[in-house]
């Protein structure tokens, strides 16, 4: 592709007659880039508005359970509408902990995909495979959901329950994976998490890996580097960043998940570390108890997604840091 | 990642068309039973009048009692279309404070509060009655009774174990494994939540310690799913569990069904017949509400819950008000004999007459 200011500097076309307003223009800004230049400025506005304005209605919507309960909201776990006490922090536990479950399982693999259609399957595997993971966005959540439910947790509790009775006694291990085990649990939710995450960690990854330039990979061969080694020496590093720009973009999107964790995490709204347990996340809470919900009771479930989305927003602020990070690195290379 | 969005909207759209184009099919299998009044009270409402369309949202636990009147309604009333979305009391009683429905099915009354958003104040019809069950998975254990106290400890949590001695003492000469008990309760806010907790508080007060309401802090050995099917997977999934059920669910998911002992010290299964005996000996408020919990009478199954169909005593014009009077009327009436076959128990007909003459409350202004 030539560069782009090739394209801005080309010569007019000599057949077409040049229009006095246009060949004023040129000196500075065209009348015609100024408009667009104005309509991208709104388009680009617009969201900026629609974004403030949720937070705003929804903020406005919430402030009654937000003055009722203070940072109680915030700090406290004791959610009991019956009695009118509002405190989220059991829920945000729940989404931080089923999200970081989804990553520690769901980024590995991604890696590992994205390395291998890129570094060593065969070339004519590679279509296939990118397909079939492409597909995987492609599913609806409450169908992960539902394959939750019905399938995986009634035949995973075996699993935990094994690995409960055998290290759930170890100090240290007892605290992740002790008490009682449960089909319907945080890491139940994670694990559909991990696998919802899995495509689009695995493409930006996969194409963080491919810009990756040969002549790196092949200083790593020509100093004797076998593919493992070329591949932690040179193609890792190079795309740190972007790694990490996916994986906090899977982040963004196992947070939000509302109907798949609502379904498998059980509804237990308590703070454990037994990732075997129920419990409750922010998006689910407000997908189960939105509908007999009135008063101080919604305006809390509002607040709970007020909470959720700056959360949010603060993960993909965070996001587009690292991979502006990543960018500039590139042209510096 | 734009167009797997796009597509699940779709799926989505696909799957809500075609669950109500099935809900709507299933719904007229049941309406073949024709209306043959078995006693109960009876109207002399002129039907033909009717035409136009009453949308309605709200209680899951009327929903197949209306599926099946609704179906019924459609042979009575032609020209007259009711639908009913089954939403949830709460959900119901916001849309029709928000007038996008013209009634609603409720389990629970309406908060002070809210009163001013019904034009002239909400008016309840009790329409039919059902059993809540407590429903339980116990390996080599198929009969299991239970008083109110010992179900009061089980669910407030200080019971944990199934050869627990309060539970041995309720169930003389059934040998019972130490399984622990694991809860299974609703893990959305819902009026069987509500009157079940309102049970315990009633009938436990000495053990059940947690508040009752819609939703309810329960241990943390609770399990939740969603909706009466999600509370009966789990415990269709999970050795030792416990938990409560509406009737018809109970029965389809087949669960095993504990005896409750009831006010006049019998254990009694639930069923139609004994969630009847519960509303005759139950307590009438003087808006219509049916207190049956915890009823007199020793065939009566004490965890017994009306359900009502709510409306604005002033309507806006005179056809929805007559279609309104003529669709609860049908309810109250010609309906009520769909009511065993669908697991519920039909309204006494001393109530029935009194919720009939309720009927006049509702006005045009």
């Amino acid at each position: 592709m030539p560069p782009a200011s090739s394209v801005a500097e080309r010569a007019p076309d000599p057949d077409v007659p040049v229009d006095a307003s246009i060949s004023l223009a040129s000196t500075g800004g065209r009348r015609g880039d100024s408009i667009f230049r104005l309509v991208a400025l709104a388009a680009g506005l617009l969201v900026l508005v629609v974004l403030a304005g949720i937070a705003f209605a929804t903020t406005r919507q919430a402030w009654p359970a937000f003055s009722a309960e203070g940072i109680g909201f915030l700090t406290s776990s004791d959610w009991d509408p019956n009695n009118g006490k509002f405190g989220a922090l059991a829920f945000i536990w729940g989404t931080l902990l089923s999200s970081a479950i989804a990553l520690v399982i769901g980024v590995p693999i991604s890696i590992g995909i994205a390395l291998y259609t890129n570094e060593m399957a065969p070339r004519r595997l590679r279509r296939p495979v990118t397909y079939v993971i492409d597909l995987l966005a492609a599913i609806p959540s409450v169908v992960y959901g539902l394959w939750g439910v019905l399938v995986l947790a009634p035949n995973i509790l075996p699993v935990y329950d094994s690995i409960n009775s055998a290290v759930g006694d170890v100090p240290g291990l007892s605290w992740l994976f002790g008490g009682k085990a449960s089909g319907r649990s945080f890491m139940t939710a994670g694990l559909i998490l991990a696998i919802m995450i899995i495509p689009i960690v695995t493409s930006l990854s996969r194409e963080v890996i491919a810009t990756v330039p040969r002549s790196q990979r092949e200083a790593a061969y020509g100093m004797g580097a076998t593919r493992w080694e070329m591949i932690r020496s040179a193609v890792l590093p190079w795309s740190r960043g972007g790694i990490v720009g996916a994986t906090m973009l899977g982040l963004g999107r196992a947070m939000g998940e509302t109907i798949a964790v609502a379904l498998v995490i059980g509804s237990n709204a308590q703070i454990t570390t037994h990732l075997f347990s129920p419990g409750d996340s922010m998006a689910g809470v407000i997908a189960n108890q939105w509908g007999e919900s009135s008063g101080t009771y919604s305006a809390a479930l509002i607040g709970l997604g007020v909470v959720l989305f700056a959360v949010t927003i603060l993960v993909n602020v965070i996001a587009r840091r690292v991979v502006r990070h990543f960018d500039e690195r590139l042209k510096v290379a | 990642m734009r167009s797997s969005k796009r597509l699940a909207w779709l799926v989505a759209l696909l799957a809500t068309v075609g669950l109500v184009a099935g809900a709507c099919g299933s719904s007229s299998s049941g309406g073949s039973s024709t209306a043959s009044t078995s006693g109960g009270a009876t109207s002399d409402f002129d039907y033909s009048t009717l035409s136009g369309t009453l949308n309605g949202s709200g209680s899951t636990f009327q929903n197949s009692f209306n599926e099946a009147a609704i179906a019924a309604f459609a042979d009575t009333a032609p020209k007259l279309t009711v639908n009913y979305q089954a939403v949830g009391s709460g959900q119901g009683k916001k849309d029709l404070a928000a007038g996008t429905t013209q009634w609603a099915g409720t389990d629970s009354k309406v908060a002070d509060a809210d009163k001013g958003s019904y034009a002239g104040g909400p008016l309840y019809f009790p329409t039919v009655a059902a059993p809540i069950t407590v429903s339980y998975n116990l390996k080599g254990v198929d009969k299991v009774q239970l008083s109110a106290e010992t179900l009061g400890a089980i669910f407030s949590g200080t019971i944990t174990s199934w050869n627990d001695p309060k539970i041995a003492a309720d169930n003389p000469g059934t040998t019972l494994p130490s399984t622990a008990i694991t809860l299974a309760v609703r893990s959305d806010g819902s009026g069987t939540t509500s009157a079940f907790s309102k049970y315990l508080a009633k009938a436990a007060a000495s053990t059940f310690t947690l508040t009752a309401g819609d939703t309810v802090q329960w241990p943390s050995s609770a399990q939740a799913g969603k909706g009466n099917s999600g509370v009966a997977q789990i415990i269709t999934q999970t050795d030792g569990a416990i938990g409560y059920v509406d009737y018809s669910d109970a029965k389809a998911s087949k669960l095993s069904l504990a005896a409750i002992k009831n006010k006049s010290g019998a254990y009694v299964a639930p069923s139609s017949e004994s969630a009847s005996a519960a509303l005759a000996g139950a307590t009438i408020g003087s808006d219509l509400f049916i207190d049956a919990l915890d009823a007199t009478g020793a065939d009566a199954y004490p965890i017994t819950t009306g359900t009502y169909v709510l409306v604005s005593a002033t309507q806006k014009d005179a056809t929805t008000a007559n279609n309104l009077k003529g669709w609860i009327t049908f309810l109250l009436t010609d309906a009520q004999s769909l009511a065993a076959d669908a697991d519920y128990a039909p309204l006494p007909t001393s109530l029935a007459e009194q919720a009939l003459a309720q009927l006049a409350k509702i006005t045009v202004g």
